[in-house]
């Protein structure tokens, strides 16, 4: 996985409330048994003029010119809602999106957002909403910089959020899960020792 | 016990592992539930990887999202690549020693209604899928929570998971529901009335007279949308419904062992005076047959409410929400949905698919007709409600009533790129989610309960039976 230390990036403003998995991917753009290809179905039913096509539609704000190449992005309250597809995560990331501004993610959302490396920052609403007021005024300071060991976020102003720390070690150090929790193989093992005796019919 | 618990906190306390320091705890899981969209590519993951699955007797997997529903239904989709699809999960679920209920198997059907009816989800028991509706199962007194592939592949691998502990939130429902207003119209007004995003970062048990008198398939409803409130996952205490409704099952202990569980189970409820991080409070006895109007589950009411006016809206932000809402969904402001012509009537899905809601639309759709120009289908959530439901002749009943009559699956609950009721067409659903496109692009979703949605296809427009005309 990706280490996130600090980032410096194009921040494009997405401010819809309620932006759901299937808004960010949708199903019909899940062709393949795979974690790849997908960024080019990233919100496609808002980014391209007809289902299915891939005429860009020039007024979504990923088509505009002023945010090519954006990695940041600021978005409305309760992003990432809805259905647990990571695929919503792969296709962000294949995009080029590092990470994501909101006052609130869907939670399975944002445990996938860590878990492939895209870090998730909660604002709060107006922060948010200033941070996008401020990319929109002037497309010369559309850059943001966030420091995730400061857990800092900045563009005109500075903001702290909060993040917690096993999550932030994650995303800093990249590490995988599995192998983390790998190491409590004993613990896992007097669990169900325990566990068994207990509930015998769980096994 | 030294103080009163809470049912969430008893759950969490019987599978903590290990505390992994920095918010996070290491949670026992008792079982995974896979299907083939996303539970595929955990699998190949898996094995990518060079791992096993720690213990695949307690891994399931089943064909539910992709496959169609048609009679006589194969390996081929409508879904374009469906295929591959089908045939990686089934060399995937082979090679990892795991349960499949493939297509043709008497035990498939959709993952939340099987897991249930065949006793794999237990009271008390922690149950993983790669799959939002996974909170279905709290309506048995299951931990159950969706997740994403990578962290199947952290279940399957290790049979725990790491978690950050959500806060408690009890919903008191309060006083009776009337006699045609059922689970799906309560968990429709709550989130209408506290929005999509009301219960976020909680754990929700669903408490009160009105759920305690709720049959466990309602229930199963009820907890089915706690992710359409932002849940972590939804509960209802055990009780002797749960208890009667588990025993029996073809994977539900028995003999001395169910002696045990049984009395385990008995413990599963929050102990008098425990305090929760947050109470809401939702009074059943005067809720109506709810349906919604927009493209969100909040945008929701009674049937013969009055649609908003964006125009009168004083927060930005829900105004821009609504006038999208209401140009997408092709409704106007100040009218109410009663009368407004349907094209299709979907009855199936995690939400409403099993023998109890099939049982209530029959009874009203016998010796009634669908409305010309109407397609309807009933999809049954497993093969067993299929059989079920036609060894009580209610098959026949749907059919001579102009329905479809299905083979099992998610089907038309969300666009595959395969069927669908087609672009602007208005369908009545008893599904969960009404997002733009969910049903195919530019279709029209409201949802609403069996009954709502029988009377609807009938009457050839929105309408509540027996209340509105
Ligand atoms: S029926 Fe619909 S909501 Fe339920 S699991 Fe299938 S696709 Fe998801």
């Amino acid at each position: 996985m990706e280490k996130f230390m600090r980032h410096r990036g194009v921040a494009a403003p997405l401010l819809r409330d309620n932006v759901d998995t299937d808004a960010i991917i949708p199903s019909r753009e899940m062709k393949r048994v795979s974690r790849q290809g997908l960024g080019e179905g990233l919100f496609a039913g808002w980014r391209y003029t007809l289902p299915g096509d891939r005429d860009p539609n020039p007024s979504f704000v990923l088509n505009r010119e002023e945010y090519a190449g954006a990695s940041i992005l600021l978005c409305g309250d309760n992003f990432g809602c809805g259905s647990s597809r990571e695929h919503a995560v792969w296709a962000l990331q294949e995009f080029g999106i590092r990470a994501l501004v909101a006052p609130s993610f869907g939670s399975i959302f944002y445990r996938n957002c860590i878990r492939n490396g895209i870090l998730p920052v909660v604002l709060d609403r107006a922060a948010v909403e200033g941070l996008a007021l401020w990319v929109q005024s002037d497309p010369r300071h559309n850059v943001l910089l966030i420091d995730l060991p400061a857990q800092s976020l900045t563009g005109a102003d500075s903001y702290h959020f909060e993040l917690e720390p096993g999550l932030k070690q994650m995303l800093l150090e990249g590490l995988d899960a599995i192998s983390l929790t790998l190491q409590h193989e004993a613990d896992i093992a007097d669990f169900e020792a325990r566990d068994q005796r207990r509930r015998p019919w769980i096994y | 016990m030294e103080h009163a618990q809470t049912l969430f906190e008893k759950l969490w306390d019987l599978h903590r592992v290990a505390d992994l320091g920095g918010g996070e705890e290491l949670l026992y899981i008792d079982r995974v539930f896979l299907h083939e969209r996303t539970g595929s590519i955990a699998l190949r993951g898996l094995s990518a990887a060079g791992r096993r699955p720690r213990d695949p007797e307690r891994v399931f997997c089943t064909m539910d999202h992709i496959v169609d529903t048609f009679p006589g239904r194969t390996d081929q989709t409508l879904m374009p690549s469906g295929r591959e699809f089908i045939v990686a999960t089934r060399e995937a679920a082979a090679g990892a020693g795991i349960r499949l209920f493939d297509i043709g198997d008497p035990q498939q059907g959709i993952a939340h209604v099987v897991s249930p009816e065949l006793g794999i989800a237990l009271p008390g028991a922690t149950v993983v899928c790669p799959d939002s509706h996974s909170c279905t199962l709290g309506g048995l007194g299951a931990l159950a929570w969706g997740i994403g592939s990578t962290e199947a592949e952290h279940a399957i691998a290790t049979s725990t998971l790491r978690v950050t502990r959500p806060g408690t939130l009890r919903v008191n429902c309060r006083g009776t529901l009337a006699q045609d207003v059922g689970a799906k119209d309560l968990i429709l007004h709550l989130i209408a009335r506290y929005g999509t995003n009301g219960a976020a970062g909680h754990a929700v048990e669903f408490a009160g007279e009105a759920v305690a008198q709720l049959p466990l398939e309602a229930r199963l409803t009820l907890c089915n949308m706690a992710v359409e409130f932002s849940a972590f996952t939804g509960l209802v205490a055990v009780d002797e419904t749960t208890i009667d409704y588990v025993r029996g099952r073809p994977h539900a202990p028995s003999g001395e062992q169910w002696a045990a569980a049984e009395a385990h189970w008995r413990t599963l409820h929050s102990d008098p005076g425990a305090r929760f991080d947050r109470e809401l409070d939702i009074d059943c006895s005067v809720l109506g047959p709810a349906v919604t109007w927009g493209t969100s589950p909040e945008q929701a009411g009674g049937i013969e409410d009055p649609l908003p006016d964006p125009a009168k809206e004083v927060d930005p932000a829900r105004r821009t929400s609504q006038a999208r809402a209401l140009a997408y969904m092709d409704l106007k402001p100040g009218a109410s949905l009663a009368g407004t012509p349907i094209d299709a009537a979907f009855i199936g899905s995690c939400t409403n698919s099993r023998l109890s809601d099939l049982r209530v639309a029959a009874a009203y759709l016998k010796g009634r007709q669908v409305a010309p120009g109407v397609t309807a289908v009933c999809v049954p959530g497993s093969t067993q409600v299929k059989l079920a439901a036609e060894a009580e002749g209610l098959d026949r009943i749907f059919t001579a009533a102009g329905f479809e009559w299905r083979e099992s699956g998610c089907s038309m609950c969300f666009y595959a790129g395969g069927e669908t009721f087609g672009e602007r067409k208005r369908v009545m659903s008893t599904t969960n989610r009404n997002f733009e496109g969910r049903q195919g692009p530019g279709t029209r979703t409201h949802l609403a309960s069996p009954l709502t949605v029988a009377a609807s296809a009938c009457a050839g427009y929105i309408s509540a039976a027996g209340r509105t005309p």
